[in-house]
């Protein structure tokens, strides 16, 4: 198939950068979206030019690595998967695809379709753990789960921290991500503890990173490819609030 | 050199306890003073460098991806064993060890095989206390399963992302010690050499990927947790950015790279569909729980089933050869990967493929589904369907899954001692890049169980023998070893740039090549004539690349083309390496088949009806070692030396799983 | 005193404490909306009902009433306002560059016009005071029933009497009820009462509030302005304006 590719290129961070044209010739639809770019590449390789920087690793969906907005949409407007997921035969011959890099603030531009994410890396480093020390657990099956409670937490620790919520966001806020990271710790007898001092620390730093703030518009919900539930933002909110509550009066 | 593997003495199950109480100490007050190098921030990696942190080591971790998180350890699907016997099933630490011995193919190294086993159990702990979500039975306590062939439920897992949930948790270890300000992270950073003081490991060269700057960074010693080389195949289950450069400039630096033919070749990976590919996709292991693989009993139905003028749905049974189950009855399709791999090819070999290539089976989940309804088998393996109808545009509820072989996780790496410590003084390797555990085939459920090993309980106990006789702080990056070591990382890039300048064809060419050759010769089966040939030819692929590679853009910036040419250059010269050991070892063990060597009706095995002609032949008289290689410089062969395996608790025996 | 001021400030600063005061005070301004109605409604009661209802209001807890109601609406609506430009300001700031190509996929129209149908509301609250309550009409100001109050009822069915102010108050309501179509709802969210469970029964909750309100609001304007509901006039024969400037009293 053919395809036409409006592609965002920017040389580095401080280039203004525009949208260029490119011609996609012969794809086969059994190619995926990624793979359409390193053929493009190629062809832009032996034409001397440099090719589209995009971010990508493990291409089956799980690192979290590869990003871009696909017409309009973060991993494309397939639910539940990741741009290296998105698949050739979801095209039609002739379309026009618009590839854009993931934009926010807080996510500054590298280089073409390549952002900075690290903001997501500051906000774990902020209270996204469980402080215990290698070598000082208890025996794993001493502080019994319940199934789904379990379950929840792990819905919660599905998020491959990729960044689509925030692309998605037009505040480009970065609440589903804070939501799950700290939803999963929560809902865990063992994050019980540091709950509270958690997160204070995450939204505090969240706020501090640059990302907006929720509007409740579920955009985020809707691009993620994990497909967190909007109800770990409510958690947050609601954990925040006890938090904040506790912070003042103790 | 001779190599000495450190092993302590004693029994078995008390080596590692001894050596713990008898192994030297660093006071608190004086770990502080000490500097460690991390390279790799997988699960190996990353727990190393939060636990040596926690210590008290001022630590330095480096990765190529954006974030710690996104090492590759993040893609293992199935699970992480552990003999902790809560399923009441006969499990032990004896059990394990025994098992992971013996799937290795009798290739691996008792003492650190055994201590593996033990820490398991820790490992589970630990992870648990950091919030990872295992699977858990409605009473709230951990579900376990039996995964890749193992007859006891020791398996944790954590649905199909065990590997994520872990290098989560590990993750955000390293985040916590991050924020303490133990660990200093360096990510989108690559490590381009290692720097030897007064021949031992103190320090390495960076390139930041995000500038294309230069940087020395030293410290009192360093750690290589780089991950495996699967992607000198071009194709494989790895992703994009995994490379073997770190490791192989160890190599170059003198340290020994041991057993790089033992590479595993998993058995249920989506078949290749063109050659725009750029990669494998595993389905976990877990679907042969449930799928029987079949082909085509004649190569005539097979013909008709790849060009689609009849559907796999529509042979009958007495036209199916569920082969596995008929070569295999007691294991059937649970068969370890590196038979159930090689049985595939055999199939395809005669013509019996299907998928468009020819070179795919089926793994049909027909009569699980009669036998226990779509909606359980929906339940247990929903989001693997899913994945695959996604890549292939198939519905594997009604047609057969196609899967072929592909390359998923090399079992050989750089060679350590007993403390992890390579040839090269300071020099420790863990996880994937070292050669230690695995012997000649993985386990499933193995490879987290390892890295987090290492990382988390072996490699605390064990630098402080190293570092215990060393000065704190007496390296400094203004020492001419790193000044030279930089140098010649400069001019390496600048080569690689002046040739790009010119050149004609993009580095994935030459990668692609270079993968094509190397799975063909020195992939599923090998054999001499074969090993020679691409002996030869690698030569004239690196002739090429140093002659009409294209690399554009320039060095001093994010330059992915470039990246990608200095691993290829790497990933080129190591192939060479592999097949020359590959050449070496006339046997067959584990995931290293040479044709010359297999069971033929003339053995008396075969006779007696333990195992099948064509099963792998081992021999153990003359390649009972672990074969560790030193570079002898560009285009000599590399020399070999030998670490003799020596079993004193387990009596190697003929692996059969019929 | 110092560590708790502290915590209230860093509250005030981060984004979900803002979000909740704006929650909060939505809340407030909801119920005040549902009270509103039902008291409007009265109109169809009859002139007495509702102007005896306005006489209570006016003089309940001695007059003070009224007028912590009406403090507690305008801090209310003040910090309402004041956190979601800070809000707006914050979020505008987040995302600067803009896509070449946007699209939406979740977001529903109302929600994202939130802040223009708040800023229009803000201005309709002004005018709206201006109209009924500061009365800078005097025509409407000195309107008075037969036991000597002011005349709700009356000024009701006049100051609707024109298609041009009915209309603004359709389009006004409409725009209001937008808003609250999705404020309501995110009034759940924020204060973290929406779960898997309760997902549903919030939206269908804050869209209940919300037709009801569209509905109660605007059934007045619309059956004064196509004549459904006609002022009788009084018996007494004053319902049109008497000018005396003792009645001012009752205008507060």
């Amino acid at each position: 198939m053919n395809l036409k590719l409006k592609v965002w290129r920017q040389a580095h961070a401080d280039d203004r950068g525009t949208i260029v044209d490119y011609d996609a010739k012969d794809i086969p639809e059994e190619a995926s979206f990624l793979e359409m770019i390193d053929i493009v590449n190629e062809q832009i390789i032996e034409d001397g030019g440099e090719p589209i920087h995009f971010d990508h690793d493990c291409r089956e969906g799980i690192c979290g690595m590869c990003s871009l907005n696909i017409n309009g949409v973060p991993h494309s407007k397939e639910r539940g998967i990741t741009t290296c997921q998105v698949h050739m035969r979801k095209f039609n011959d002739g379309d026009t695809i618009w590839i854009e890099p993931f934009r926010a603030k807080a996510f500054p531009v590298v280089k073409d379709l390549v952002v900075d994410r690290s903001a997501f890396d500051r906000i774990i480093a902020a209270g996204g753990y469980v402080e215990v020390r290698t070598g000082s657990a208890v025996d794993a099956n001493s502080v019994p789960i319940p199934k789904d409670k379990a379950d929840a937490a792990f819905d919660a620790a599905a998020c491959i921290g990729c960044g689509a919520c925030v692309a998605s966001c037009k505040n480009a806020s970065a609440m589903l991500f804070t939501g799950a990271k700290a939803a999963h710790l929560n809902l865990l007898p063992q994050g019980e503890p540091e709950k509270d001092k958690r997160v204070l620390a995450m939204v505090r730093q969240m706020d501090a990173e640059g990302f907006g703030n929720c509007t409740n518009q579920y955009e985020c919900e809707a691009a993620c490819p994990k497909e967190i539930s909007a109800d770990v933002i409510s958690k947050l909110n609601r954990d925040y609030a006890i938090a904040s509550a506790r912070e003042a009066v103790s | 050199m001779a190599l000495n593997s450190a092993i302590p003495s004693g029994p078995i199950d008390m080596k590692w306890t001894d050596y713990k109480a008898n192994a030297p100490l660093i006071n608190p007050a004086n770990k502080r003073k000490f500097s460690v190098i991390v390279v790799g921030s997988g699960l190996a990696g990353g727990s190393a460098a939060a636990t040596l942190s926690e210590l008290g080591y001022q630590v330095k971790c480096f990765c190529y991806q954006d974030s710690p998180r996104r090492a590759h350890s993040i893609a293992a699907q199935g699970g992480i064993n552990a003999a902790k016997n809560y399923q009441n099933d006969g499990d032990s630490v004896w059990r394990l060890f025994y098992d992971t011995i013996k799937g290795g193919d009798f290739r691996s190294r008792e003492a650190n095989v055994h201590r593996l086993a033990e820490v398991s159990t820790n490992i589970i702990d630990q992870c648990v206390a950091q919030g990872v979500p295992f699977a858990r039975e409605y009473g709230g306590l951990l579900a376990n399963r039996s995964f890749g062939g193992a007859q006891v439920s020791r398996t944790f897992y954590a649905r199909g992302q065990t590997g994520q949930q872990l290098l989560i948790g590990c993750y955000q270890a390293l985040e916590k010690e991050v924020a303490r300000g133990g660990v200093q992270m360096y990510p989108r950073t690559e490590m381009m050499d290692l720097v030897k003081v007064n021949g031992h490991a103190k320090g390495i060269i960076v390139r930041n990927l995000q500038t294309g700057k230069i940087e020395r960074h030293s410290a009192d010693c360093v750690i290589l947790a780089s991950g495996g080389y699967g992607n000198v195949f071009y194709l494989s289950t790895n992703a994009m950015g995994c490379n073997v450069m770190a490791a192989f400039r160890a190599y170059k630096q003198g340290a020994y790279f041991a057993n790089p033919c033992y590479t595993q070749i998993h058995p249920t990976c989506i078949p290749v569909s063109g050659d725009y590919q750029s990669k494998l996709t595993l389905m976990s292991e877990s679907l042969r729980n449930d799928g029987r693989i079949w082909v085509p009993k004649s190569a005539d139905i097979a013909a008709k089933l790849r060009e689609g003028t009849m559907r796999a749905a529509d042979v009958r049974d007495e036209d199916r050869d569920y082969y596995l189950e008929r070569k295999y009855p007691s294991f059937g399709n649970l068969a370890p990967r590196d038979i159930s791999s090689r049985s595939a090819k055999e199939a395809c070999d005669e013509g019996r493929g299907v998928a468009k290539t020819g070179l795919g089976v089926y793994l049909d989940f027909r009569d699980s589904i009669e036998r226990l309804g779509a909606d359980t088998i929906k339940a247990r393996y929903g989001n693997l369907f899913t994945m695959y109808e996604k890549i292939s545009g198939e519905d594997p509820y009604s047609m057969p899954m196609k899967i072929y072989p592909a390359v998923h996780y090399t079992m050989g790496g750089l060679w350590v001692d007993y403390n992890l410590m390579s040839n090269v003084p300071g020099l420790h390797v863990l996880g994937e890049a070292n050669f230690s555990d695995h012997g000649a085939n993985r386990l499933g459920a193995s490879a987290l169980m390892q890295g987090l090993a290492d990382g988390y309980f072996v490699i605390p106990s064990t630098l402080p023998s190293y570092l215990v006789n060393e000065t704190p702080g007496s390296i400094s990056t203004d020492m001419p070893e790193f000044k030279e070591a930089e140098e010649k990382v400069t001019e390496r890039l600048d080569g690689l740039m002046k040739v790009g300048e010119k050149g004609k064809r993009t580095v994935d060419s030459f990668h692609r090549e270079l993968g094509l050759l190397t799975w063909d010769k020195c992939g599923m089966s090998r054999s001499k004539e074969g090993l020679e040939e691409a002996i030869d030819k690698i030569p004239q692929i690196r002739e090429e690349f140093h002659e009409n590679v294209r690399i554009p853009g320039s060095a001093g910036a994010l330059n992915m083309e470039l990246e990608k040419a200095y691993r290829v250059q790497d990933f080129i010269d190591f192939a060479e390496m592999t097949c020359h050991d590959a050449l070496n070892r006339e046997e067959s063990c584990g995931g290293h088949f040479r044709e010359e060597y297999q069971f033929t009706e003339d053995d008396p095995e075969v006779q007696s009806g333990f195992t099948n002609p064509g099963e792998a032949k081992r021999r153990d008289e003359e390649f009972m070692y672990a074969a560790a290689w030193e570079d002898k410089g560009p285009g000599n062969k590399p020399e070999l030396h030998k670490e003799d395996l020596n079993y004193e608790f387990v009596k190697p025996s003929v692996r059969s799983y019929k | 005193m110092k560590g708790l001021i502290n915590s209230v400030s860093l509250f005030w600063q981060s984004s979900i404490g803002k979000k909740i005061v704006v929650a909060v005070t939505g809340l407030l301004l909801v119920g005040f909306l549902v009270g509103h109605m039902a008291g409007n409604l009265l109109l169809f009661a009859g002139r007495e009902a509702l102007n005896e209802y306005a006489y209570f209001l006016h003089h309940m807890l001695h007059g003070a009433g009224i007028w912590i109601a009406r403090i507690g609406l305008l801090v209310s609506l003040v910090l309402h306002v004041f956190a979601t430009i800070a809000l707006t300001a914050q979020n505008r700031a987040a995302r600067k560059e803009r896509y070449a190509h946007g699209a939406t996929q979740a977001a529903s129209r109302s929600s994202r016009m939130m802040i223009i149908s708040g800023l229009v509301i803000l201005a309709f609250i002004i005018f709206h005071i201006l109209h009924f309550t500061v009365r800078i009409d005097p025509e409407l100001a000195e309107m008075k029933d037969a036991a000597g109050h002011h005349d709700v009822y009356g000024m009701v069915i006049k100051g609707f009497g024109g298609p041009v102010v009915s209309l603004f108050y359709v389009v006004a309501i409409t725009l209001l009820c937008s808003h609250l179509s999705h404020g309501i709802a995110s009034i759940f969210q924020t204060l973290g009462l929406r779960t898997r469970k309760t997902a549903g029964a919030t939206r269908a909750l804050s869209w209940g509030i919300t037709v009801v309100l569209w509905l109660g609001f605007l059934v007045i304007p619309l059956t004064i302005l196509f004549g459904i509901v006609k002022d009788p006039g009084l018996d007494a024969g004053h319902s049109q304006s008497a000018v005396e400037a003792s009645s001012t009293s009752d205008k507060h």
